[in-house]
């Protein structure tokens, strides 16, 4: 009930806002909402910190880059093979990473996104250092000119309105509940005759996939797939986000992106420019020494000692 | 003799040696996360921040105190082991209860930071070191040309690897050390004292990333960049040996290294993505590592 409640109002925000802030940079935050969405589903659901999401939106947005500009698609098939496209790849890495634990899963998922990222930067499709750039917009379904920002906004609302549930939805099934026991207590869910490692595997490509389908949405509003969607600073980012929204959180990922967007161009703008990575820096140690619980897992923490 | 089975045996000793080089780096840097990782269980993600703040400081103490290589040898070091025992007391400590992984975003977090503020003060172009008067000149081999300071480098890095090896294998410290890793508990109980002994080791874990990056300087740009650049490829490294013994951790950095080196000579499109297909490889056939104790 709660949540229903929850999803229509934000679903009622989602069709206002844009009335009231720049289309554009409402999309930027859903794309990064959604990724962090993503990346929370492992992180905060399964305990299991990836450092190579970038590895994933960069691929959804090249692959869906790609076949925009050189094969004439609509662009919601474009999203449709970019997704595949990182799920798959999710498939190769998930199977390897899940091997290692911890600390390791952590430096495993980054090695093998560096791996991409090499090879981004040395393919020729992907312009290298330029990027690819002017991918077109398209004709959803052939019928509506997404060039229009606001066709553009709904487009790209309603492909977070699904991802966000497909989220919610995987946490809230059978599926999802394995997987927090794998969280709580690993060693009981392997004795209770869980797969572990299978279930872990599963859930990477579908965070995969999710990640994917945000870079190539953002492929799609920026009319860009550039290398800085695959860098590990992007990996690091969705960390940021996940951490300072509260992790394992439904709504700490959407809280967390929109501000660390919304910090990024505040200072991008002004000659603070030069201490976005400085600021980046900070924001992560005060929360991980006096805000481990992120913006929304504190709040959830203060209405439940004093309204429960 | 400058060509065998039709290998221009110039060049591939030229690319040997530029990998003994990165692999010098990268053994020196990876046992540094080693030890740290030993006794702490944490993996230091700053370390990369902390090799290239250790070049940056070789250059400014050249640059602006006019501190030669052979002091900034000495005192480089220290003053990064010290950023890292103020780090390990004021920063990771409170957090040690805490589950792991928030120590390394916090680590991270002092990466980003030190990182930015390097780039805000001196940009990312990169600033060159001048080689030290007395490692100028090389020397010519039968088959290849040496470059003294490329020679100084490798013995150097030896020779602190095997000490430190030599340290924590044979002496009592070491043994200390190695007790705190097994069970710190038990050594508390007997009267050592422990925290003392984390904050030392992370700081000689730090200081080790410090000496790399002075020995750095002169070879590669001095750049905010070059930490991060390094420490992903010794993070594939670390993967690689596991983080099961010392003496691994410097074989693996090694070997690596020359497995960079002969990729760069035979197959140069695949040098930068070599080590991170080997790690692919060993997570594979041997998921624990070429030297991890776990299962």
């Amino acid at each position: 009930m709660k949540i229903n409640k929850l999803a229509i109002f934000l679903i009622g925000l989602g069709l206002v806002a844009p009335f009231a802030l720049y289309p554009v940079f409402l999309m930027k935050v859903m794309c990064f909402a959604l990724f962090a969405c993503a990346f929370n589903l492992l992180l905060g659901y399964v305990g299991l910190l990836s450092f190579g999401h970038a590895a994933f939106l960069g691929t959804g947005g090249y692959v869906t880059g790609y076949l925009m500009m050189n094969t004439g698609i609509t662009p919601e098939l474009g999203i449709l093979c970019g997704t595949i496209a990182a799920g798959l790849l999710g498939a190769v890495y998930g199977k390897l990473a899940v091997k290692r634990e911890g600390i390791y899963f952590a430096m495993v998922t980054l090695a093998l996104a560096q791996l991409a990222f090499f090879v981004y930067l040395q393919a020729p499709f992907t312009g290298g250092e330029d990027g690819m750039q002017g991918v077109p917009r398209g004709m959803l379904f052939g019928l509506i000119d997404l060039n229009d920002n606001m066709n553009m906004y709904y487009f790209v609302f309603a492909i977070f309105l699904f991802g966000f549930w497909l989220v919610n939805r995987t946490v809230h099934s059978p599926f999802g509940q394995i997987l927090k026991a794998i969280r709580e207590n690993e060693p009981r869910a392997v004795s209770l005759g869980y797969n572990v490692n299978d279930y872990k595997w599963a859930v990477f490509i579908i965070s995969a996939a999710l990640a994917g389908m945000a870079g190539a949405t953002k492929t799609l509003v920026f009319e860009l797939a550039s290398l800085t969607d695959a860098h590990w600073h992007m990996s690091g980012e969705v960390v940021l986000m996940t951490l300072l929204g509260g992790m394992g959180t439904i709504l700490g990922p959407i809280v967390g992106a929109a501000s660390v967007v919304g910090i990024q161009n505040y200072m991008s703008g002004g000659e603070l420019g030069n201490y976005v990575h400085i600021i980046m820096g900070l924001i992560f140690v005060v929360c991980v020494l006096a805000f481990r619980n992120g913006i929304v897992g504190e709040i959830q923490k203060v209405i439940k000692r004093n309204f429960n | 003799m400058a060509t065998f089975l039709g290998i221009n045996l110039f060049g591939l000793f030229g690319q040997l040696l530029v990998g003994l080089i990165n692999g010098s780096f990268y053994a020196l840097l990876s046992l540094g996360l080693a030890i740290i990782f030993g006794l702490l269980k944490i993996i230091n993600f700053a370390q990369g921040a902390l090799y290239m703040v250790g070049a940056f400081f070789a250059w400014i103490a050249l640059d602006s105190m006019g501190v030669n290589y052979w002091a900034a040898l000495v005192f480089v070091p220290l003053a990064v082991g010290a950023i890292g025992v103020l780090m390990e007391r004021f920063l990771l400590r409170p957090i040690a209860n805490e589950d792991h992984l928030y120590s390394l975003l916090l680590t991270f977090g002092l990466a980003l930071i030190l990182q930015g503020t390097f780039t805000h003060l001196y940009g990312s172009s990169g600033l060159s070191y001048a080689i030290p008067e007395a490692l100028k000149g090389g020397t010519r081999l039968p088959f290849m040309y040496l470059p003294n300071y490329r020679a100084w480098i490798i013995v150097a890095s030896l020779v602190v690897c095997a000490g430190t090896w030599y340290m924590i294998e044979k002496t009592k410290l070491g043994a200390y050390l190695r007790a705190g890793t097994e069970n710190p508990a038990l050594m508390q109980a007997f009267g050592i004292n422990v925290p003392l002994i984390v904050t030392l080791t992370f700081g000689f874990g730090v200081g080790l990333a410090g000496l790399a990056g002075v020995m750095a300087a002169p070879v590669y740009a001095v750049s905010p960049e070059m930490g991060s650049n390094m420490l992903i490829v010794v993070f594939a490294i670390v993967v690689i040996g596991g983080m099961g013994s010392i003496g691994g951790a410097i074989l693996t950095g090694l070997g690596m290294g020359i497995v960079e080196g002969l990729t760069k000579y035979f197959y140069p499109e695949a040098s930068t993505t070599v080590i991170f297909v080997v790690m692919v490889v060993v997570l594979l056939t041997k998921p624990a590592g070429l030297f991890g104790k776990e299962a």
